[in-house]
């Protein structure tokens, strides 16, 4: 039951060119910092990254994007990252751009073994381009599909060793939807403590999802906005 | 005199009721937290994942981790709470949220909101203004009635990519208060100084004006 790697390069093993990963975070917040300086010093390329944003120029998946290992971005919202903007001008980007409850719900709908469910937003506008449309209630309704990964990356604020997490204030997120759907969950922790340690009542995600575990380092917790009184 | 950005925050506030759960979009809408009437307790939601958004924090207070969905950082108030996004769109999907305010960059008489893409310009996305304007009960839209050079920001059709279809049910802009009904915008109340033929000659959509129409009061 011990699913403790060493660090996030033992964590990242098995990522190869051309797979899917599901990447937790909103904004900068709750963002898995260890694992995508893993990714960038691996190499990796020809990724499908699912994440709410794209992070920033130098920071978060802008990391990746710099070094050009993303093929296909999956998101709701990309607008703070100018490498962003000049590989999708230029054609070296795909983007799929989708309303954010709905990309959290196709997350949960994944890993819930969901495959496809109704929602209303998008109806009428370009989103809704190629989609089933079925009225309930007199309302209509967008036929979505519940979405997998080959590997979720996720970020909580403590973990023990059996893989159980628990977030902290809005960093949870995306990580929690996305650690039920990855084919392989890794969770990167602020805090790794031995299991049986954790108030089973606190959990959100327990360890059934997560087959690998780290102690994260040299958290740098960037702000995007930094907003005070 | 057209209405400033604070007086149509202002003016939005007055629309807030005791009791409600409201979900505030960037820009204009922010500022409504700023005008909330005395005696009113309405409960901030933030589509990140909290209910209960505070003021800013103080100078050297931010946390990283406490950001709203504007990626500033913000505090919380006591009996607030965090929950995960498919929670967060779950309670506006389902139709808890009493209130969202968000901007546009046009709006049909049919109700229809065009805020989230230029074509030609940089796309950023839809963020979680799609979700919102298609299941929020009560839409009120924070907006400049015309654009820079005098076109009309209220139209019969959206000329830009719609957020969503039949769905605004009221706007506040820098010249009136317009409801949104079947038979197209309704005018309620005009900007101080502003004229009844000043609106219709700034509205493109059908204009219903019927009666005396009052001045709003600051």
């Amino acid at each position: 039951m011990n699913k403790v790697v060493k660090d996030a390069r033992e964590a990242i093993e098995g990522i190869t060119d051309g797979m899917t990963l599901m990447v937790g975070g909103f904004g900068l917040s709750g963002i898995p910092e260890n694992c995508i300086a893993a990714l960038v010093e691996s190499g990796v390329k020809d990724l499908t990254c699912v994440s709410n944003n794209a992070g920033v120029d130098d920071f978060g998946l802008g990391l990746l994007l710099q070094k050009r290992q993303i093929k296909k971005m999956i998101s709701s919202y990309v607008g703070e990252n100018a490498e962003f903007e000049r590989q999708l001008l230029a054609g070296e980007l795909e983007v799929d751009l989708i309303p954010q409850g709905t990309l959290a719900e196709r997350c949960r709908a994944g890993g819930a073994g969901i495959p496809a469910f109704y929602v209303p937003a998008g109806y009428g506008t370009e989103v809704a381009e190629g989609k089933e449309v079925r009225e309930f209630n007199g309302k209509p309704h967008l036929l979505e599909f519940g979405m997998v990964a080959d590997f979720a990356i996720v970020k909580a604020w403590k973990g023990d060793t059996h893989g159980n997490l628990i977030y902290r204030n809005t960093a949870n997120n995306f990580n929690e939807a996305m650690a039920t759907a990855g084919k392989i969950t890794i969770a990167e922790v602020e805090e790794l403590v031995p299991f049986g340690t954790l108030d089973p009542n606190q959990i959100h995600t327990p360890g059934i999802y997560v087959k690998r575990i780290f102690q994260g380092s040299n958290y740098e917790k960037r702000i995007e906005r930094l907003t005070e009184r | 005199m057209a209405l400033t950005k604070e007086q149509i925050a202002q003016r939005i506030a007055r629309e807030l009721k005791d009791g409600y759960y409201v979900n505030l979009g960037i820009g204009i809408p922010t500022l409504v937290a700023n005008y909330i009437p005395e005696g009113v307790e309405v409960t901030l939601q933030s589509e990140n994942g909290m209910l209960g958004i505070g003021p800013f924090p103080l100078k050297g207070e931010a946390d990283p981790d406490l950001i709203n969905a504007g990626k500033q950082t913000v505090t919380i108030l006591p009996g607030g709470s965090f929950f995960d996004s498919t929670l967060s769109f779950a309670m506006i999907r389902g139709g808890h949220v009493d209130l969202t305010v968000l901007g546009a960059f046009e709006v049909s008489d049919k109700g229809d909101i065009a805020s989230w893409k230029i074509p030609g310009k940089m796309v950023k996305g839809m963020g979680g203004a799609m979700d919102l304007v298609a299941a929020a009960k009560n839409i009120v839209v924070a907006m400049q009635h015309t654009s820079k050079d005098g076109q009309s920001k209220l139209l019969k059709e959206c000329t830009l990519p719609l957020t969503g279809v039949a769905c605004v049910k009221k706007i506040v802009s820098d010249l009136a208060v317009i409801d949104v009904t079947d038979q197209g915008f309704r005018l309620l109340e005009r900007a101080p100084g502003v004229s009844v033929e000043d609106i219709i000659k700034a509205t493109e959509g059908r204009l219903i004006v019927e009666g005396e129409i009052p001045e709003m009061q600051f």
